[in-house]
């Protein structure tokens, strides 16, 4: 445990150092100009507009850095050989996945958290007050971490069997896709074909659901995520990354380094 | 307990879209190190060292035959903890520092915080980098890279070392220093396995020896196993001789070597040094020195390589070829091929 929380922590470092936090600046840029420019609209709308913006931006951002650092995770050890470093110590190479995964997160989470801090304080800044409604939005910034949890996974796993180039075109196309299953659902339902029904119905079943964390306009007009719901999609995300990142072990155990 | 063995070892890489072409990188190596030895793998660009310490480290995996580690079997990653690995031309972390990579490798060996940061610091000060600790890794040198990178293997002061050219990339100072470290890790009773193409760092540091050629092991034994004790021939160097000299010793040479004013005559097995003495003497030659020459680690290795290149018999030669050295003092990591060209010349 300690050796994956070494590689954890190295990963965070490196994601800090490389400036990956920089985003945070947009962020805060972009929270300001909404501030400004949702100043002018009548009171209520500007709320919603602001959270759907904040959570958005926070929802957009983690998703950029799940993805791009995330396809380059396992990638960049092999390219610049610094894995032979690793591998050669008493690492297990389940250990190596589980903390640059675990590494990727914990940044993730702490670049959501800094962001929650600056949307609340933005909200703050438009109410002049905070109450006990305006949790529900924490609820949807819990989603997106699910949701962001479940990238790492995809990015991870390409990241281990193929380029940067071509795991970014694989991550972000499932990504896509899992926001439109219930599209793809729907298509099955109404093409006529009963094959054509079970393929797409089959593939919604097997593709991570992407969609299912979505609670941004929900929360934005304050209603609250059923508990049942905030349970399965635990659960969902839980598996389902479990399922990912075991796939990426079992793939990075059979990987030779020449 | 052996610090390292091998049986039968064997590595083919596939190629090709479909991994229909294989290349034999290693085959069927079977050795053992004991402990507390420094054992070199000496061979050509090529030649399967490199694949042989990937084998050893389980950074790629037998094709066939098997290995052990301090008497555990190389899936075993528990063994990791007693032992370091240089590789070869290393490459570190540019965002971290040099203190911060080794206490990030320590910690990957389980050492505590306060051990971590003392294993850090003694091991930067015997690398010599010291003064460089806070200072980020990609600024540093090549020489100073390699450095970083014995210090990394020795971070959980292993039993067993793996070096993979540890000489790569240094100056004749840090070729020195690295030998020294090489020496006291030997006395401290460390077992040392590196690989090598630089003949004479393997001749002045390894107790045993295996030389490899495309994948094969082509020797394998003590230096005096391998080149014997006695007197292989002898030389005799000559101040400026006239041709008349050369003429009249011309019976009992067997190669004529001219470096600058001197020239110096590889005498024949069978000739009596009193006699060509005498006839050098008499031709009115001016004698620099008589000298026994022994076999050099050179001269096998170029008589192995050669030999299994070209299908020519493999026993050992004896030449007193002068190595070149370069503007720093320094021998050249001078390809076997090119060793081998200036040896035949030698004879010439």
């Amino acid at each position: 445990m300690s050796r994956v929380a070494a590689i954890a922590v190295h990963t965070f470092k490196e994601c800090v150092r490389e400036k990956v936090l920089y985003n945070l600046v947009v962020f805060a840029l972009l929270l300001t100009g909404a501030g400004i420019l949702f100043g002018s609209i009548s009171v209520g709308v500007n709320e919603i507009l602001l959270v759907n913006l904040g959570l958005s931006a926070i929802s957009v951002f983690g998703l950029m850095i799940a993805i791009f650092i995330g396809i380059s995770l396992v990638w960049k050890e092999i390219e610049r050989r610094t894995i032979y470093n690793v591998l050669s110590k008493p690492v297990a190479r389940v250990e190596f996945i589980l903390g640059k995964y675990l590494g990727l997160v914990l940044t993730l989470v702490v670049n959501t958290a800094i962001m929650t801090a600056g949307f609340y304080l933005a909200l703050y800044w438009e109410k002049r007050r905070l109450g006990a409604e305006d949790l529900a939005p924490l609820e949807a910034i819990y989603f997106i971490l699910l949701q962001l949890a479940l990238v790492v996974g995809v990015a991870l796993l390409f990241s281990t069997v193929s380029t940067p180039m071509l795991s970014a075109v694989f991550t972000f196309s499932l990504y896509v896709i899992g926001n439109l299953l219930s599209d793809l659902r729907g298509f099955g339902d109404q093409s006529g074909s009963a094959l054509v029904r079970i393929l797409l119905h089959g593939l919604s079943v097997v593709l991570p659901d992407f969609g299912t964390f979505s609670a941004i306009s929900q929360t934005a007009h304050g209603q609250l995520i059923p508990g049942f719901r905030l349970f399965a999609n635990s659960l969902y995300a839980l598996l389902y990354t479990t399922v990912l990142v075991s796939a990426a072990i079992l793939v990075f155990e059979e990987r030779e380094f020449r | 307990m052996q610090a390292v063995e091998t049986t039968e070892l064997t590595k083919d890489y596939r190629s090709g879209f479909w991994g229909s072409r294989s290349t034999r990188a290693l085959d069927r190596l079977t050795l053992t190190v004991e402990q507390g030895e420094i054992f070199g793998l000496l061979g050509p660009n090529g030649a399967g060292k490199t694949t042989t310490l990937k084998l050893l480290l389980r950074l790629v995996f037998p094709t066939a035959g098997s290995g052990r580690i301090l008497g555990r079997p190389l899936h075993d990653a528990r063994v990791h903890a007693r032992i370091g690995y240089l590789p070869e031309n290393p490459s570190f972390y540019d965002h971290l520092t040099a203190q911060e990579f080794l206490h990030y490798t320590g910690w990957l060996c389980g050492l505590d915080p306060a051990v971590r940061r003392r294993r850090s610091r003694e091991l930067l000060e015997q690398v010599e980098l010291a003064e460089s600790a806070g200072i980020a890794v990609r600024k540093f040198s090549k020489g100073m890279v390699q450095r970083l990178g014995i210090a990394q293997a020795l971070v959980n002061d292993p039993e067993v070392v793996f070096f993979d050219e540890p000489m790569s990339g240094l100056d004749p100072l840090g070729r020195r220093q690295v030998r020294d470290l090489i020496l006291s890790l030997r006395r401290q009773g460390k077992t040392v396995f590196f690989s090598t193409h630089i003949l004479s760092d393997a001749e002045a540091l390894c107790d045993r020896v295996a030389i490899l050629n495309r994948g094969r092991l082509q020797g394998l034994g003590s230096l005096r196993e391998i080149l014997g004790t006695g007197v292989a021939s002898t030389e005799l160097v000559l101040e400026d001789p006239a041709p008349g000299v050369l003429m009249a010793l011309a019976p009992f040479t067997t190669a004529t070597v001219r470096t600058g004013d001197r020239v110096r005559l590889e005498l024949r097995a069978d000739s009596n040094t009193a006699a060509v003495l005498e006839a050098a003497l008499r031709a009115g030659a001016r004698i620099v020195s008589l000298n026994p020459v022994k076999t050099s680690l050179e001269d096998y290795f170029v008589a192995k390589v050669e030999g299994s290149s070209s299908g020519r018999s493999a026993g050992p030669t004896t030449s007193t070829s002068g190595v070149p050295v370069n503007a720093t003092g320094a021998e050249p990591d001078l390809d076997p091929d090119i060793r081998a060209a200036q040896v035949e010349s030698g004879r010439r």
